[in-house]
């Protein structure tokens, strides 16, 4: 089976790989060499560690756009490239390669990656500059960048699974980077046990794959699913898909997770869990675009949770005052049009990634931006604090708002390249669809104007409602250059990939033709015009309440739906009620058993399994007389069961 | 032959023919015997001091040679092929296991050997034959006596495993099977701490031991009846021709002699014994018991299946595959009410024998290597597992209840991170040899074992997610959960024995991970049976 596999890779899309190409494995070699020298080589590092692990991310990123140059030097035919890298698991009949697949969307992702995480390894620079231990966290960023490489490059899920465990990993270290203090620990616990919830399911699809199709290359899978495999077996393995993208993503239900992780350093938001990591999930259910094509119930789940996580996000956002966290809940509803995309099938693939791509830029800068505002205000990051700031840093004032246009989708900004796109798309169908999903996008892009805006506001603008000893100023070079080239990101790259619709001609080959002729229910202009309309209205609303008026320094008490949007719509309430008691209880019951076993536990499957696990227990009485029994009877029904048959 | 007793007579010398023995072949077996004889003289001659030193040096220098005699052995083509008589066959499979076998029992030597700065192996009771709690156990307590015994004890028991897998035919195979349970039947009536615990393990293992004994002996004796023969060869070939009068005694036979094979690897419903002998028997005699027992086991199984009763598998096969479906289900989900460490162990131990049976079932020469490659991983990890769980101590004895696992992340982040990892291998998560080995044995079962073989896998996937669920709350028990108040609980400083253990079992674990493409090969290389 695996064989035919090979085959497929071998004189299907992907050639193998020749000339510059065939070093790709560099991508991932280098900062894994970063990390590798700066956590061995301990102390002895310190001084010039930091500046090592900035050179190993750029030089990264020199190897990604030779590849990318060479790759658009061939014909469309023949970007995609595969590299051997060594046989992993050769015996017999089964066999496993790890290899890596080079092709355009992996690439989109390599470059992404590695820009935009060398930018931020130059703004750490100056953002850690004081602290202690900045080579450990120059380490885990690279450690970060190697995980994240290999996992866009992984040509089997297998590999794309250690990739994803690494990525986790590197997350985890780095929320709780500052982990003396607990709050922040128990931050990163968070994140990690969630996170495993998303890990477990996609393991579980992997091995759905095993099971039925004998093979975990993308190559494998895909002659598979296009050769027939049953429906059923493709919705598993796409459900499992999602479950894993949900963990990643911080999507619905799964999101609980990403405002807590804003307790890492400012950059590692950025970096991590704005613009790359957290679009892990994304980039999954693309890259598995072939699984879901044949699964249109497992793609409508995807629609749903990108439907619901996008609205969710927004209504939150609205009700922060932390800067990060708000926009933490920003970056969760931006995924969740990213997924909306996704799910939308061959339409939307491309659109997904297009907004990933200037979402990752745009956003970064903002976090970024936050960022400098945080090292100006004394790492103040409550937003009723702040106000008035755009006189005091002219450079964050200027390129977050550039990245604040870009997020609203105001034309001509890199925003509205992308994220109207995939407003008309949702819109594109039959039934009811189009109206609830294109609905829920384009309701979510008036909140973005709103939340966003009242964000931007509440921070620059307004009167000063500054504690009494912090004096505002701006951030050094080092970090207002990074900000400088994603706001030209945030201002341009829509504009400039979407002229003659160069990416979505790019990504065609991965990802699918757009099939010409399926139009909106609704006209396009119209609904572009709805759009600005909506953004409109949600920048007015903000004018008027966050710049006009007074804000109040305290938090009013607020209306229910504050509230609760404040405690994040209570998912973690939710979680707790629904899983983590049960669990506890479960726990107690299990761990600390007193002698009545299992039937304190409650509800669940695990309840169910627990249930009769104690029951069977009881057999376990401990007389070997009642052992001997039991073989007795087993020998018996077995002959007995045998001789009937026979 | 009514004139045997007329040795004299020309004619019937040449008829008598002593049965050549191919020293080189059965030389692994002959070293370790000689080791065991020389320990039990060391046992009567040597000072009381010296003892444990040079018992456990003798131990290993014998487990050592016999590996490196097997090693070279298994270059040449010559030793291959029946001997003594047919009784002994040295094959591919049989070298393979012996060799897992040898490597294992090493480590299992130098996990009983942890004396923790006392005077004797720490695991077992100063003097075995007095009664728990009673003046003379104390008295033999202050004079400083220990149970050097056990060391020669284990080398009588790997002389049986290693004759085990290679026996030709079921006499041979029977004397294996009490050869390697009669020392281990004692070995689990050691345990210096939760005496009664442990001789209680002993007897209850002795006796149900000995019930399963019956039902092999029985199943050989009809299987004689039918095929006039107890040599697995003839039995294949009279299988093969099939014999009308007394088709009636195969069946049962078959199933007889592999009940009492499946004991031995606590499939279930022979597994009753499992959890309670594990968690009797001292730590270290579990860990090795655990791997070495079930690798020897599961050789015979192979043997008897694929060289004996393979012709015949429609009539016998629906009774195993409910057996390995019985065995994975039963062991997943007890496994997750259990409160002790060792318990849990016991039942995960269970559920392997499930999987690792999905592979026999698969009757093909990739499910023999997917089930060596499968014993070779799990028999590793587990001594590796259960020397750890030897390590963590409260109040001077093993903390073996799971409530006081919690929290060992914090104080001793190397032992918890070590058996995390030992954990999810167990669990089978990718880069572990668990994964590797998961899919060594499935995969076979779903190409060759049939509409049952896929049926199994899906039920083993299942089970693996149960079992999952178990290890995961232990590792989040180890890291997020606060310590229990009252005395602290402690991971001993081992001494470099138990050290060395860990450490290969845990490297060899990660490199099966990593890298399981040299042993699947040579598992794969291994896989031929050879008939005699």
């Amino acid at each position: 089976m695996t064989s035919l596999a090979h085959l497929a890779t071998a004189d299907g899309a992907a050639h193998a790989a020749t000339g510059v190409t065939a070093y790709a494995w560099l991508l991932v070699a280098l900062p894994l060499l970063g990390a590798a020298v700066l956590l061995v080589g301990g102390r002895a590092t310190d001084k010039w560690g930091p500046l090592f692990a900035v050179a190993m991310s750029w030089a990264a990123f020199v190897v990604g756009l030779v590849v990318w140059i060479s790759m658009v030097g061939r014909g469309g035919e023949d970007r995609a490239a595969h590299i051997h890298l060594f046989n992993w698991v050769p015996a017999g009949s089964f066999n496993l390669d790890a290899g890596m697949l080079v092709d355009q969307l992996s690439v989109t992702f390599v470059l992404l990656v590695t820009f935009v995480g060398s930018l931020i390894h130059v703004y750490s620079l100056g953002y850690m500059e004081h602290d202690p231990d900045k080579r450990r966290f120059f380490a885990y960023l690279n450690l970060f960048v190697a995980a994240m490489l290999l996992l866009v490059l992984a040509d089997s899920y297998l590999l794309l699974y250690v990739g994803w465990e690494g990525v986790g990993l590197a997350s985890y270290l780095l929320i709780g980077f500052w982990n003396h203090n607990p709050a922040y620990a128990t931050a990163a616990n968070k994140a990690f046990v969630v996170n495993r919830v998303g890990d477990f399911g996609l393991s579980v699809g992997i091995m759905i794959m095993f099971a039925a199709f004998g093979t975990v290359t993308f190559a494998g899978v895909q002659q598979a699913a296009e050769g027939g495999a049953g429906e059923g077996v493709l919705t598993a393995i796409g459900l499992m898909l999602l479950l894993g993208a949900c963990g990643k993503s911080a999507q619905f239900p799964l999101q609980s997770w990403l405002g807590d992780a804003m307790a890492g350093p400012t950059p590692v938001s950025a970096l991590i869990h704005a613009a790359t990591m957290v679009t892990a999930g994304v980039y999954l259910v693309v890259r598995s675009s072939f699984v879901f094509d044949h699964a249109p119930n497992a793609q409508l789940c995807v629609v749903i949770v990108g439907a619901i996580t996008l609205v969710f996000g927004a209504v939150v956002g609205c009700a922060k005052d932390d800067i990060k966290k708000a926009l933490a809940a920003s970056t969760m509803s931006q995924i969740g049009y990213m997924m909306l995309a996704a799910g939308l099938g061959p339409v939307g693939y491309a659109f997904a990634i297009f907004h990933l791509l200037t979402h990752g830029f745009f956003k970064a800068g903002m976090f970024l931006g936050a960022g400098s505002v945080m090292h100006g205000m004394d790492d103040q990051v409550d937003m009723r604090r702040f106000g008035g700031l755009s006189g005091a840093m002219k450079i964050t004032w200027l390129t977050f708002g550039l990245g604040w246009l870009a997020i609203l989708g105001v034309p001509p900004f890199s925003g509205f390249w992308s994220k109207d796109k995939i407003i008309e798309a949702a819109f594109i169908g039959e039934g009811w669809r189009p109206w609830v999903f294109g609905g829920a996008a384009l309701i979510g892009a008036g909140i973005t104007a709103f939340y966003m805006s009242r964000l931007f506001f509440m921070t620059f603008h307004g009167k000063k409602r500054w504690t009494e000893e912090v004096h505002p100023h701006e951030s050094p070079r080092t970090m207002t250059i990074p900000m400088m080239v994603l706001a030209v990101g945030s201002a341009l790259l829509g504009l400039v990939l979407s002229i003659g619709g160069t990416f979505t001609t790019w990504l065609e080959p991965v990802v699918g033709a757009h099939e010409e002729g399926e139009h909106p229910v609704l006209p396009v202009w119209s609904l572009m015009t709805l759009t600005l309309l909506l953004v409109a209205g949600g920048i007015a609303l903000a004018w008027m309440r966050y710049w006009r008026d007074e804000v109040p320094q305290a938090q009013p008490a607020g209306s229910l739906v504050t509230k609760a949007a404040r405690r994040d719509l209570y998912q973690d309430d939710v979680n707790e009620g629904v899983f983590m008691r049960p669990g506890v209880h479960l726990t107690r019951a299990l761990v600390f058993a007193d002698n009545r076993g299992m039937d304190g536990a409650v509800g669940g499957l695990a309840a169910l399994v627990g249930g009769t696990s104690s029951r069977l227990r009881r057999l376990q009485n401990g007389f070997a007389r009642s052992y001997a029994l039991t073989m007795l009877f087993g020998v018996v029904a077995i002959l007995g069961a045998m001789w009937v048959i026979q | 032959m009514p004139a045997m007793t007329v040795l004299s007579t020309p004619m019937l010398a040449t008829a008598f023919k002593a049965a050549d023995v191919d020293y080189g072949a059965i030389a692994p077996m002959l070293i370790v015997i000689a080791g065991a004889m020389l320990g039990v003289l060391v046992e009567a001659f040597a000072p009381r001091r010296l003892r444990h030193t040079i018992q456990v040096s003798l131990a290993l220098v014998s487990l050592v040679a016999a590996f490196v005699v097997l090693v070279t052995v298994s270059t040449q083509q010559a030793h291959r092929g029946g001997t003594l008589a047919q009784a002994v066959i040295i094959d591919g499979p049989a070298l393979f296991l012996q060799g897992a076998i040898l490597a294992m029992a090493a480590l299992g030597i130098l996990t009983m050997a942890e004396k923790f700065g006392g005077q004797g192996a720490d695991a077992f009771t100063p003097m075995g034959a007095a009664v728990p709690g009673s003046p003379h156990e104390a008295a033999a307590l202050r004079a400083g006596m220990a149970t050097s015994e056990v060391f020669p004890l284990t080398l009588f028991s790997v002389v049986g495993m290693l004759l085990f897998p290679a026996a030709g035919d079921l006499l041979t195979m029977f004397v294996a099977l009490e050869v390697l349970s009669l020392p281990l039947y004692l070995l689990c009536g050691l345990a210096r701490r939760r005496r009664l615990l442990s001789q209680e393990a002993s007897l209850k293992y002795f006796l149900l031991g000995a019930f399963s004994s019956a039902f092999f002996l029985f199943g050989a004796a009809l299987l004689y009846g039918y095929a006039g023969s107890l040599y697995l060869a003839d039995i294949a070939t009279a299988v093969t021709a099939a014999n009308g009068a007394l088709e009636g005694l195969l069946l049962p036979g078959v199933l007889l002699v592999l009940i009492g094979l499946l004991f031995k690897v606590g499939a279930v419903p022979f597994h009753s014994w499992t959890p309670d002998v594990y968690q009797g028997a001292p730590t270290p005699v579990t860990g090795f018991m655990a791997a070495c027992t079930k690798v020897a086991a599961f050789g015979a199984i192979l043997r008897v299946v694929y060289v004996g009763v393979e012709a015949n598998r429609w009539d016998w096969r629906g009774g195993v595959i409910a057996v390995a479906a019985l065995t994975m289900v039963v062991g997943a989900v007890l496994s997750v009410t259990q409160t002790d460490v060792k318990r849990l162990l016991a039942y995960s131990s269970i559920a392997h024998a499930g999987f690792i049976l999905v592979a026999v079932l698969s009757f093909d020469k990739t499910g023999v290597s997917g089930t060596m490659f499968y014993l070779v991983a799990y028999g590793f990890m587990t001594i590796a597992g259960f020397a750890v769980v030897s390590l963590v101590r409260q109040g001077g004895s093993e903390a073996s209840h799971l409530s006081q696992w919690a929290g060992l992340g914090r104080n001793h982040p190397v032992v918890a991170g070590v058996f995390a990892f030992l954990l999810l291998a167990f669990a089978g998560i990718p880069l572990t040899s668990g994964f590797a080995a998961k899919y060594a044995a499935f995969s076979p079962a779903i190409s060759f074992g049939g509409r049952s073989g896929v049926a199994l896998v899906i039920i083993g996937v299942i089970c693996s997610v149960i079992t999952a669920f178990v290890y995961v709350r232990l590792i989040v028990l180890m890291y997020f959960t606060d310590p229990p108040a009252g005395e602290a609980v402690v991971a001993e400083t081992a001494s470099p024995f138990t050290t060395i253990a860990i450490t290969i079992g845990t490297l060899v674990t990660l490199v099966l991970g990593v890298l399981p493409s040299q042993t699947l090969d040579l598992a794969e290389r291994s896989s031929q049976f050879l008939v005699r």
